[in-house]
């Protein structure tokens, strides 16, 4: 088997030059055999296309106005029923809508935190690790300056001093999460830019900009695939504890974490726990599909890196 | 040995002080200081000058940070804008807290991953192996505030076994029973953020140690498993464990934050948290500092632990 998927990986390569679009549908194909093998990623995929569904379409899933109506205040931290699937919270909005209008919240925090962290971090690890030497020490110091840093507690810090709104959260969470990225592709490119294709580039007199981003970056988006979902499921995670700390996601807006701000109190703990359960059920069941899916992603495009 | 322990320390000197600039720049781009908690609308600007003068803020960003600097220096982490006590009394008073669950925590998840990592590498791809994996990746993705709350929810309010937060109930005296009732929530929250990783870690160390000749060579000698895996092999196997002591810290440090709110425990998470709604600075700078110089004086100890433990490795 293993032999295979060598040979497979080969004869691609050969052919690449003749043409592109076969051996990327072929890479696919490989991709998806060995991908599909693995239940609990496949598992982890499907939750997430359904919850990528259901943030989409939040206004024709939600039953209620998540933001509340003047009459839900009749109807406070009301049970589940059959009016309010998953019971209302401390102004009577129900709890359900909410955590579809949440899901919008905490996949687009993840996504655009990560795109921010896949940026700067691609940029500086292969930068880094192309120039090597001094410069490269250089910056992998900043990296680990940053990375001793308890991730929480920075994040805490900037979101004290700024001013705490969904962007910020989107923009400080990309802004603390490159570093670990950075050494990935460092790792990849100090690797990749010995081997041949990198040297006959260097040798038709590429630019270097164009060698970095041409010629070795496009061999080095395994791990950043990799490293992007795994991102997400620690920036959902990260997103939710600043909102439930009260500087993240500001209220009215729902979002997974901040539901449970309010919850928190062992009055409401007593009396209407299933405003803390189900939102923090999401987050968790959210989290570990992203988790199930990078686990999948490495085996299936990188088998190296399989433990 | 000594040379490796001398640079490895002198490599952590550069690393304070970005981390000093870092944590400096963060706090002075703030928008609001404190003046404008003791201020109304209609104060004299005079007065306001005078309060910025008070607490040093009218001087340039680059001085205040020498100053700061200096002061760091000889222990002098600044005095609370809020209360008016000395920052490093306030962490210093709080500390002990914080390393008691924190070192509770560490060795409950050690305690709980090392027999899981071993049993799942000897037996591997079992259902037990399978088991821990899940588990492993449960607790991975446990948002650990939630996580928190359904326990005080299930054991504190609905069964009554245990305190739902705090660090006692008996103020008067010390009492071993009432504080260990109060630590097993929190530490078991804490456990679990870390205990994930260290199992996986355990394991893959343990499969990399089973495949080496001097265990094939003990098996062939006639020994039995049991003294293969936990006479021969475990001790190599544990070694990597040392590294990971010190690439865990920071994560550990992150959890204590969220966990020591959830259970009102009095430690440097709780005073940080408290310091944000003051914007007090001194004490967010300082808990920020101390978090940063715990996690590289932690990963020192485990780089130095791990070279005298493993001769193997040769240090230049």
């Amino acid at each position: 088997m293993a032999k295979l998927a060598c040979n497979e990986k080969l004869q691609p390569s050969v052919k690449a030059e003749q043409d592109d679009t076969l051996t990327t549908a072929r890479k696919l194909r490989v991709f998806w055999r060995r991908f599909k093998k693995n239940k609990t990623a496949v598992l982890g995929l499907s939750i997430i296309v359904f919850l990528t569904l259901v943030a989409i379409f939040a206004p024709f899933v939600a039953t209620h106005d998540p933001e509340g109506t003047d009459e839900d205040l009749y109807n406070i931290d009301a049970p589940p029923s059959r009016d309010n699937w998953w019971g209302t919270d401390e102004l009577g909005r129900d709890v359900f809508s909410r955590s579809v209008y949440g899901a919008r919240i905490s996949l687009a925090v993840g996504l655009v935190s990560v795109s921010i962290a896949i940026f700067i971090g691609t940029l500086w690890g292969a930068i880094a690790g192309y120039y090597g030497g001094r410069l490269d020490n250089v910056m992998m110091r900043i990296v680990d300056a940053i990375m001793s840093f308890p991730t929480l507690l920075l994040l805490i810090t900037i979101m004290a001093v700024f001013e705490p709104s969904i962007w910020n959260v989107m923009i400080v969470l990309g802004l603390t999460s490159w570093p670990s990225i950075s050494r990935f592709v460092r790792a990849e490119f100090l690797s990749l830019k010995q081997r041949e294709f990198a040297e006959a580039a260097r040798a038709s007199g590429a630019s270097d900009a164009r060698i970095i981003f041409r010629h070795i970056l496009p061999n080095a988006t395994a791990p950043i695939i990799v490293a992007a979902t795994l991102g997400l499921a620690n920036a959902i995670l990260s997103e939710s504890a600043l909102s439930f700390l009260g500087i993240g996601v500001q209220p009215p807006t729902p979002s997974w974490g901040n539901m449970l701000t309010n919850a928190q109190d062992l009055a409401s703990m007593i009396d209407a726990p299933w405003k803390a359960f189900f939102p923090g059920f999401l987050i968790f069941v959210t989290v570990l599909s992203f988790n199930f899916l990078g686990d999948g992603l490495r085996d299936a495009l990188d088998p190296r890196l399989k433990q | 040995m000594f040379v490796y322990t001398f640079r490895r320390t002198l490599l952590a000197i550069p690393l304070l002080i970005m981390i000093s600039i870092i944590s400096f720049t963060i706090i002075n781009m703030a928008p609001g200081d404190v003046t404008s908690m003791f201020i109304n609308p209609d104060s004299d600007p005079a007065d306001i000058a005078a309060l910025r003068a008070h607490f040093g803020l009218d001087k340039p960003l680059l001085v205040r940070y020498f100053i700061w600097l200096g002061r760091v220096l000889t222990g002098d982490l600044g005095t609370s804008m809020w209360v008016g006590r000395p920052v490093l009394d306030m962490i210093m008073e709080r500390l002990p807290n914080t390393l008691i669950l924190a070192g509770v925590s560490m060795l409950l998840s050690f305690a709980v991953a090392i027999p899981f990592g071993i049993i799942s590498a000897t037996k591997r791809y079992s259902i037990f192996d399978y088991t821990s994996t899940t588990f492993a990746f449960v607790g991975l993705s446990l948002p650990n505030f939630w996580f928190g709350l359904m326990l005080i929810l299930l054991f504190s309010l609905k069964l009554g076994w245990l305190p739902s937060g705090g660090m006692r109930a008996n103020f008067d005296e010390f009492e071993l029973i009432d504080r260990l009732r109060h630590l097993i929530l929190p530490a078991i929250v804490l456990a679990t953020g870390t205990m994930a990783s260290k199992t996986r870690y355990m394991r893959s160390s343990m499969l990399e140690v089973i495949r080496q000749d001097y265990i094939r060579t003990a098996r062939s000698k006639g020994l039995s498993e049991r003294v293969v895996i936990y006479k021969h092999a475990l001790k190599n196997a544990l070694l990597p464990i040392i590294t990971l002591f010190g690439l865990l810290l920071p994560s550990l440090v992150s959890g204590a934050v969220i966990t020591e709110s959830i259970f009102s425990w009095p430690g440097i998470g709780r005073l940080v948290v408290e310091a944000i709604w003051t914007r007090d600075y001194p004490v967010i700078m300082g808990v920020n500092m101390m978090g940063a110089i715990m996690v590289i004086i932690g990963s020192l100890i485990a780089d130095i632990g791990y070279a005298l433990a493993d001769p193997r490795i040769k240090y230049n």
